[in-house]
């Protein structure tokens, strides 16, 4: 039970209602949407290519408004700019910048000291495993070790909501049951709530909580389910009978017209 | 380094050598094309005049040069600012372009008298362009994904320009003085024969005395500047860019 109360001060819970977006005056991404997220949860988002997921996760961190609706965060005094944070699909680093001051970008633009900045990012980068790799640049880093870097920039503020928009789609199986397993670890730790935005089935069945699928058209919620899987999730789980009957049901959710 | 050196030396000792026997066996007549070894002994007997010459066309090419990088760089963050400005002023820059130089350069001399003034303006007025689209295309072509990210964290404009926007366009800019830095040695060169002095006017007045030597020897020192003025470019290039450019990257 206590880490359940860790969790509740942690997270961010969200709600929107009514949300729509509409681009260029003409093509409705997603419309009446409604959801309700709790804090601390991990939330995958599962839905074909153009379904308006990433306009969703762009829309919950306010870098593009709604044109109806509200997305409302609880605690009200939630401060989107600094404990809001966004991994994107690659890791987008500064190429110019070490991976400690890479890391150490958002610190630097709150305008954290030096000592205090660098200390901070020290830590998260020891927990996502570059405590050596520190003062490489990106091009000398294979495409996991950005990612790392790339996730360890999100965490350095410690957030309470964490968005990502399919962060490992480009990875090597390998590395992306890694850092699966380790960003659950981490999830766990720190009790931020997490909203995944991935098109695999197998990777929001092992990672999330809670699942939704939403349909081509509008962002419609064609599944929204609690997956009835344990907490500890290590790499064995990946072929758990119970895994694969959750990934049946948000398969045949996907398929489904 | 001599790896790099050797390929592009091959082939200049080799015309420089099929030049030389061509015009001794009378194949090509001395007084159109000098011979390689007349042109060096041109550029030892006039060495005092020759130097004296470099030196002005160099302060007039690396002034003029120098007042384009920073000035079009100043013009191209301006034009980046907003998409309004851009349209009214962007087309002006590129009218600018397109104005030949050698046809304006009797112009500078009214306004700015026969000198280094003249030079200055005509090195400067050819290769601000190059400045101005390239880093105006470098501030423009921003990963979308890490504006996002410099907006998510409260970064300024600002800020955002000198974190973000202007390193990562640093690349493109480089490129652009690659391009100014040769038209601002060939700005110089023209300002000059209009405008008197330097290699320019060493150039004028030797054609007028037929003597070709004396030219080739004169827009061999040029092409020696503009040379100068590329690797000083390429040496800030590989410096700067060492650590995260793909175009940098073999030369560590």
């Amino acid at each position: 039970m206590s880490d359940s109360i860790a969790i509740a001060e942690r997270g961010v819970a969200l709600r929107l209602e009514g949300v729509r977006r509409v681009f260029d005056n003409q093509l409705v991404v997603i419309d009446d949407f409604n959801l309700s997220i709790d804090a601390g949860e991990f939330l995958a988002v599962l839905g074909p290519s153009g379904c308006g997921k990433s306009t969703l996760l762009r829309m919950i961190a306010r870098l593009s408004p709604p044109d109806a609706g509200r997305i409302v965060t609880d605690p009200d005094a939630f401060q989107v700019q600094y404990q809001t944070a966004f991994v994107f699909q690659d890791a987008h680093l500064l190429p110019w910048r070490s991976v400690l001051d890479n890391a150490a970008l958002p610190l630097e633009l709150m305008g954290a000291g030096r000592e205090e900045r660098y200390a901070r990012t020290r830590a998260v980068l020891d927990q996502v495993g570059l405590a050596d790799a520190e003062a490489r640049y990106p091009s000398q880093l294979s495409g996991g070790m950005r990612m790392r870097v790339s996730l360890a920039r999100a965490l350095v503020t410690e957030p309470r909501l964490l968005l990502m928009d399919e962060p490992f789609a480009a990875l090597d199986e390998i590395t992306r049951f890694h850092l699966e397993v380790r960003l659950r670890e981490l999830w766990k730790i720190r009790g931020m709530t997490v909203i995944f935005v991935t098109h695999s089935i197998s990777e929001a069945a092992f990672l999330a909580n809670r699942a939704i699928v939403l349909a081509r058209r509008k962002g419609h919620i064609k599944l929204d389910r609690k997956l009835d899987l344990p907490v500890e999730r290590a790499n064995t789980l990946r072929s758990d009978p119970r895994i694969g009957e959750e990934m049946n049901r948000l398969m045949s959710a996907m398929e489904e017209e | 380094m001599l790896k790099k050196l050797l390929p592009p030396l091959i082939p200049f000792v080799v015309v420089t050598l099929a030049l030389e026997w061509m015009v001794r066996a009378g194949i090509v007549a001395g007084y159109l094309v000098p011979a390689p070894s007349a042109v060096f002994r041109a550029l030892l007997d006039n060495r005092d005049e020759l130097a004296a010459a470099m030196a002005k066309t160099s302060t007039g090419a690396l002034v003029g040069f120098a007042l384009s990088t920073l000035s079009g760089i100043v013009i191209a963050v301006l034009l980046s600012s907003s998409r309004a400005i851009q349209r009214s002023f962007y087309p002006y820059a590129v009218f600018f372009q397109t104005v030949p130089i050698i046809a304006i350069a009797p112009l500078l001399v009214i306004w700015f008298g026969y000198g280094m003034k003249t030079v200055i303006a005509s090195a400067f007025i050819v290769s601000i362009f190059p400045v101005i689209a390239n880093t105006l295309q470098g501030l423009l072509s921003t990963d979308p994904a890490l504006r996002d990210l410099f907006r998510l964290y409260g970064a300024s404009a600002a800020v955002t320009l000198v974190k973000l926007r202007f390193p990562a366009a640093l690349p493109q800019i480089l490129t652009g003085l690659r391009v100014a830095s040769g038209l601002a040695v060939i700005g110089a060169i023209v300002g000059e024969f209009i405008g008197g002095a330097g290699l320019g006017s060493v150039v004028d007045v030797a054609r007028t005395q037929q003597r070709v030597d004396k030219v080739f020897a004169a827009v061999l020192l040029a092409s020696v500047l503009g040379l100068a003025l590329f690797g000083l470019i390429n040496l800030i290039s590989a410096v700067t860019l060492r650590r995260w450019h793909a175009s940098e990257q073999e030369t560590i």
